[in-house]
């Protein structure tokens, strides 16, 4: 499991997980799991794209999760924000379907696109995905005031002199590029997972934002190093994993805020039985 | 690539292709010639085609009329989860042989009562709970698809799952689709009143006596039937477009409810029929000569619908503006 070839793979899985649990914690303070599943979503239409001009898949998917993330934000401006999600999706998808039906590209890669495919990852990948993570991680932490001022208190934020498209708009290019060089790894389809599930559960643990965000990183490392374990020993997708252990992060999540709540009830009980 | 997205060219679709115009078509030859540019000879005599025409209409309708209180009520995130999870029902069918229909109405109705007992209802935590079940659905999904490519040596399946393939649709499964979407246009039509009281202002309707979670959970299994209808045609990740597409357009070109959602059906039909028409005559089309993909066809020209309906009407610029201030945007 540790053998050679496994090295990238743990490598670019552990720089893809820290980004994604931190990238994540705003999306779900934010409330835009919608954007987080479209983005990846309209990417994969990028990585078709990509294989069929010839360049490499890294560019087709930074392309396309980038305009798809700026055109989500321009159209939202526009209209109801969740339809102008919706359909910079479907049209980036359509392009994909498009796409895939000129190529001449076998199925299976199609389906590791979708889903993942940590085996292969070659080291000549390693270096853009640091780079790009990088990127990621220092924008989040350039952006961490205004950003989290902008989610958590919208009007203060505007009162204080935050241009909160602004901040939206350059939200939206660090989930593209968080995107673009997770795809390749956890597929399309599941990135989302890794960026949601985490951070619904570390949510529920602390209320402490700095906190959360690393407990979301150290979840989202302990996700995607035991969906990699877990698929390299039974050779299923990695994606199901992640899924999988996405709902079960959610469901203890939502487990402890039930169990807190029923021991504060009960504390809160006690004195008046007495 | 065997099946590629656009399974554009079903059995009959290269046979129809050979036959010239029928004996009908000597008269005007004229018009005869604009309109075999536009309609490729055979189009309306062909099999695969006629089935895809009657059904991807009735889908696009019901979808359409569904889709309306999905904009209105800010849903299209669940629709979106609801048709992407159609995914694995789509490839769980196909792992057991049975009709796909069945898998991506039996998930849909699955993924609307896990996504109700959640807790979708509350607006806090709703986009996370949604996320939640879509991403275990797809993964899900991909477990499935996996096993279906290594266990029956057929690797169509993942394309054809997420992206439709409406030219292969069998007669057979034509009345199911009627009865399927009488069902959700039913609810929609019967529960009118309450939901659009609900969707406007929830308080207002628990008051005046509305039982607005049953009839939130009634919409949800409504908008899950009709999304499982749209992957069958248009694929499990595509459906959305019919979904939300033709809704949004409608509501911008008038404000009134019952005519948007008749509005919405119109445009849904108009871009499936449309697309269908241009995939059948892409088949002659530049760089491979297989067809375009229906899908694309019918995703973009929802789009370009929406595109123009944004734009401001001419001479009424004003009531434009006017609209958008009242909206608040």
């Amino acid at each position: 499991m540790f053998s050679g070839f496994m090295v990238n793979t743990w490598t670019v899985a552990t720089i893809v997980a820290v980004v994604a649990g931190m990238v994540g914690f705003f999306i779900v303070l934010r409330g835009s799991s919608f954007v987080a599943d479209a983005v990846p979503q309209g990417a994969f239409a990028g990585a078709a794209g990509a294989s069929l001009i010839g360049v490499s898949t890294l560019v087709g998917l930074a392309v396309f999760s980038l305009i798809g993330a700026l055109g989500i934000g321009w159209l939202g401006r526009r209209s109801r924000p969740d339809v102008a999600t919706a359909l910079a999706l479907v049209v980036m998808l359509g392009l994909g379907a498009l796409f895939l039906s000129m190529s001449t590209e076998y199925a299976p890669e199609i389906y590791s696109l979708l889903f993942g495919e940590v085996l292969g990852v070659s080291s000549s990948e390693v270096a853009p995905v640091a780079a790009l993570g990088a990127v990621c991680v220092a924008a989040i932490i350039t952006l961490y005031r205004p950003l989290m001022l902008a989610s958590v208190m919208p009007q203060l934020a505007e009162a204080r002199g935050v241009r909160s498209y602004r901040v939206q708009m350059c939200f939206l290019v660090v989930v593209a590029l968080a995107t673009s060089m997770a795809v390749p790894v956890v597929g399309a389809l599941l990135i989302f997972s890794l960026m949601i599930g985490p951070p619904a559960a570390a949510r529920s643990f602390t209320t402490k934002p700095l906190l959360a965000m690393a407990l979301c990183a150290v979840i989202a490392l302990a996700t995607v190093w035991v969906a990699i374990a877990a698929s390299y020993i039974s050779n299923w997708p990695v994606g199901f994993f992640v899924g999988a252990l996405g709902a079960v992060c959610y469901g203890t999540g939502r487990a402890w805020t039930a169990w807190l709540r029923t021991r504060a009830v009960r504390s809160n009980a006690r004195p008046l039985a007495a | 690539m065997t099946a590629g997205p656009g399974v554009t060219a079903g059995p009959g679709v290269t046979a129809g292709l050979g036959v010239t115009a029928g004996p009908g078509m000597t008269a005007g030859l004229g018009m005869t010639h604009v309109l075999r540019a536009i309609v490729e000879p055979g189009f309306l005599g062909n099999g695969p085609v006629r089935v895809a025409l009657l059904a991807g209409g009735v889908v696009a309708l019901v979808s359409g009329v569904v889709g309306m209180f999905t904009v209105l009520r800010g849903q299209a995130f669940a629709g979106h989860a609801l048709a992407d999870v159609g995914a694995t029902g789509g490839s769980g069918a196909f792992l057991l042989g049975v009709n796909p229909l069945w898998g991506f109405v039996g998930i849909g109705v699955v993924a609307a009562g896990v996504m109700e007992i959640i807790g979708i209802r509350r607006p806090r935590g709703r986009d996370v709970a949604t996320g939640i079940v879509l991403g275990a659905g797809l993964g899900l999904a991909a477990l499935f698809l996996y096993w279906g490519t290594t266990f029956t040596n057929t690797t169509g399946a993942t394309i054809s799952v997420l992206f439709g393939s409406m030219f292969v649709i069998s007669g057979s499964t034509v009345p199911v689709i009627i009865v399927f979407s009488l069902l959700a246009l039913g609810v929609v039509v019967l529960l009118y009143r309450p939901l659009l009281l609900s969707s406007v202002s929830t308080e207002m309707a628990a008051v005046r006596g509305v039982a607005v979670r049953i009839t939130g959970v009634l919409y949800l299994l409504a908008m899950a039937v009709a999304v499982s209808l749209a992957a069958l045609t248009i694929g499990a990740i595509l459906s959305t477009a019919l979904l939300v597409g033709p809704a949004a357009t409608a509501l911008r070109l008038t404000s009134k409810t019952g005519l948007a959602m008749l509005w919405s059906g119109l445009i849904g039909v108009a871009a499936t029929w449309l697309g269908i028409l241009l995939a059948y005559d892409s088949f002659y089309w530049p760089p491979v000569r297989h067809g375009w993909p229906v899908s694309f066809f019918v995703v973009t020209l929802v789009f370009v619908f929406y595109l123009l309906a944004q734009l401001p009407p001419v001479g009424r610029v004003s009531g434009a503006r006017a609209r958008r201030a009242r909206d608040g945007r």
